[in-house]
């Protein structure tokens, strides 16, 4: 393969490792509240739940790994190592791309935090979850924003079929009814 | 059930359940069984009267992969010889 | 060093006189951790707060810890029928002082705590505590306030919620350090046996449950108080001075407790004897019910309480409390559901042993136990009629 042809192949990586990862992190939101909930879904059960919103959730990280690094042997993205830091600082649509640094910040802390869970313990797991339901707007709008196929239709589809998922999830996650986890009882004291 | 290590010594391994976590999410007893149901309220109730129940041999892998499950870390394992 | 005579040792105390302290009881030694523990070994000293756990086991267990403990005395009494420990302290807080002195001595303690109720007036407490180098600290009470890991995590500045006892508070409590909470009774308690020893202490009360204890008798009693009388008494004669009416039974331990029916008045106050009513002294509370007074409706009223006094973190608690008076009130009221006192068991059974602290076991206990003694009775209120209301009727 000659040098334009890897730089394309590169491109196509990250961009569509890119847009999976997105997919992955709508898995990982609405299969999230489906586990708070405390209700099984069929063939699951309540452990099945949970067991693949962490699958979904790593198997994203994985894949925005390999989109940060096909991204930054691409000249094409001029990605570098800074940007995957501090945002709104590269050359290439800055803005767009800031989204997508913050989005791995936020990502990176999330997911480091809830690997180490036991060691930090549940009011401090919980509290950063919490930025899971910023992580993943943010994360969308970098990829409506950023890179060739902004505006194409397939991936103003995915991204509908996105928010449609956690717009019904969240909504579902804001009744009532929900936090009894489908029990008559009174509402514990937590931490 | 205790089972016997290489070295001849008892192991008896116990699953202890952090009443002050404890949401009934569920995951435990549907990955435990035979060791524990579920009460009236959806929280988990040992079966045999246990405070913290003997997990037996057979059932450590699922033991460990409830004490991972539970989604508040209210569950651990411990040595209680 | 001899004891002065008598059983009132603890309540005959001089207040906050402490010279007059010392010419009453004697100078307070300052024994070593291994004499210490020797003379509470050999005086079978248990905790006078209601759990009656083996003194010795504790001072061990918070010794055997690398760091340099924290000395906790516990005055919070959370159990509304006692006034022990308020009485106590108002009348003998230096022996109280004393049993912290000689602990954070031995231990090394890092620090000396005195945790009194918060709505109570302790300022005369507080500056006798002061002058003497121990922290008393003011703190919110609650039925479950008092209980060790509750009362150490006010201490932290946290509510007054039981904490899980996977670790105890004898291995990590105040700032994570070894904590040794002791009633302020036993304290007392301990401060005689360190001056007068062990074989003095075994020389009153009973083989197995020697020493005297501090009794909050209320109820139907023309004289209800404080009164201080030898362990493995028996419950009658405790009961003569406060002058009991007409008695159907005596609730032994507080709301955690059990009864003692009116035929029964004959059992000696040990663990031993006590273990068939399925019960143990506890914290010294006895509490005499009237023949005219409905036992259904006062265990219907004592469960409301307990049920509003869960910390509401652990759920079969939270929920199985409130199940528990709710069916006691139906029954009280003379619902006629013959399933009523099944269904009340089945919920004891289910509370017990699952939850943070003995909150549901204890609650579950004196449910039962009303069950239990009192089975005519509400044999009686599912057939329509109550024999108490009878016998108000007829008097």
């Amino acid at each position: 393969m000659n040098g334009a042809g890897l730089n394309e192949a590169l491109w196509a990586l990250g961009r569509g490792t890119g847009v999976v990862a997105l997919v992955m992190f709508t898995v990982a939101m609405v299969l999230g509240i489906a586990s708070r909930s405390g209700r099984p879904l069929p063939g699951l059960g309540r452990f099945g739940v949970s067991d693949l919103h962490r699958t979904a959730s790593l198997t994203g990280v994985g894949l925005v790994a390999v989109h940060l690094t096909s991204l930054l042997f691409d000249p094409f993205a001029q990605l570098r190592l800074v940007d995957l830091v501090l945002p709104f600082l590269a050359s290439y649509r800055p803005f767009w791309l800031g989204l997508g640094t913050l989005a791995v910040d936020t990502l990176a802390v999330v997911a480091v935090v809830s690997l180490l869970r036991v060691r930090v313990g549940p009011r401090v797991f919980r509290a950063v979850h919490w930025a899971t339901y910023a992580l993943w707007p943010v994360a969308l709008t970098h990829a409506l924003g950023s890179g060739t196929d902004r505006g194409t239709l397939w991936l103003r589809a995915v991204a509908a079929g996105c928010v449609l998922a956690v717009v019904v999830a969240v909504g579902w996650r804001l009744t009532p009814s929900y936090a009894e986890r489908g029990w008559s009882r009174h509402p514990r004291r937590t931490a | 059930m205790p089972v016997r290590a290489a070295e001849g010594c008892l192991v008896t391994t116990r699953l202890h359940i952090d009443w002050t976590r404890c949401d009934g999410h569920g995951s435990c007893a549907e990955l435990l069984p035979e060791l524990l149901t579920v009460d009236d309220f959806g929280f988990p109730l040992t079966r045999f009267a246990d405070r913290d129940p003997v997990v037996p041999p057979r059932d450590e892998d699922a033991a460990r992969h409830a004490v991972r499950s539970c989604p508040v870390m209210a569950l651990r394992l411990y040595d209680a010889s | 060093m001899t004891a002065p005579p008598g059983t009132r040792l603890l309540l005959d105390g001089t207040g906050a006189d402490h010279a007059a302290h010392l010419a009453r009881y004697g100078a307070l030694p300052r024994p070593g951790l291994a004499d210490l523990l020797a003379a509470v070994h050999h005086s079978g000293l248990t905790g006078r707060g209601g759990a009656g756990f083996p003194t010795e086991t504790k001072m061990r267990a918070v010794a055997a810890g690398s760091r340099r403990p924290v000395i906790v005395g516990n005055g919070l009494e959370g159990e509304p029928l006692s006034a022990k420990d308020a009485v106590l302290l108002g009348r003998n807080p230096h022996l109280v002082l004393d049993g912290l002195e000689l602990l954070a001595r031995a231990l090394r303690a890092r620090r000396t705590v005195l945790a009194v109720p918060a709505d109570a007036d302790t300022s005369a407490v507080g500056s006798v505590g002061r002058a003497r180098g121990v922290s008393v600290v003011p703190l919110a009470g609650g039925f479950v306030a008092g209980q060790e890991s509750a009362l150490v995590h006010q201490l932290e500045g946290g509510p007054p919620t039981p904490q899980d006892p996977f670790t105890r508070v004898t291995e990590s409590g105040v700032d994570g350090r070894p904590t040794l909470v002791l009633n302020v009774e036993t304290l007392a308690q301990l401060a005689l046996v360190a001056r007068y020893g062990a074989a003095w202490f075994r020389g009153i009360g009973s083989a197995d449950d020697p020493g005297t204890s501090l009794f909050t008798i209320s109820g139907s009693v023309r004289h209800p108080g404080v009164v201080e009388a030898e362990r493995g008494s028996i419950l009658r004669d405790v009961l003569a001075p406060a002058e009991p009416m007409e008695a159907s039974a005596v609730l032994v331990g507080g709301y955690h407790g059990a009864w003692v029916p009116a035929s029964g008045l004959g059992v000696r106050l040990t663990a031993r004897d006590l273990a068939a009513y399925g019960v143990s002294v506890g914290a010294g509370v006895l509490h005499v019910l009237d023949v005219r007074a409905c036992p259904v409706e006062f265990a219907a009223e004592v469960a409301d309480y307990l049920a509003s006094e869960s910390t509401r973190q652990c759920g079969p608690c939270l929920n199985g409390l409130p199940r528990m008076a709710t069916d006691l009130r139906r029954l009280a009221a003379g619902v006629r559901d013959n399933a009523l006192p099944g269904s009340i068991r089945r919920m004891s059974r289910l509370v017990t042993g699952r939850g943070a602290c003995a909150h549901p076991d204890g609650s579950a206990r004196f449910v039962a136990s009303t069950l239990d003694v009192f089975r005519g009775h509400v044999a009686a209120h599912l057939e329509g009629w109550c024999p108490s209301a009878q016998r108000r009727a007829a008097s």
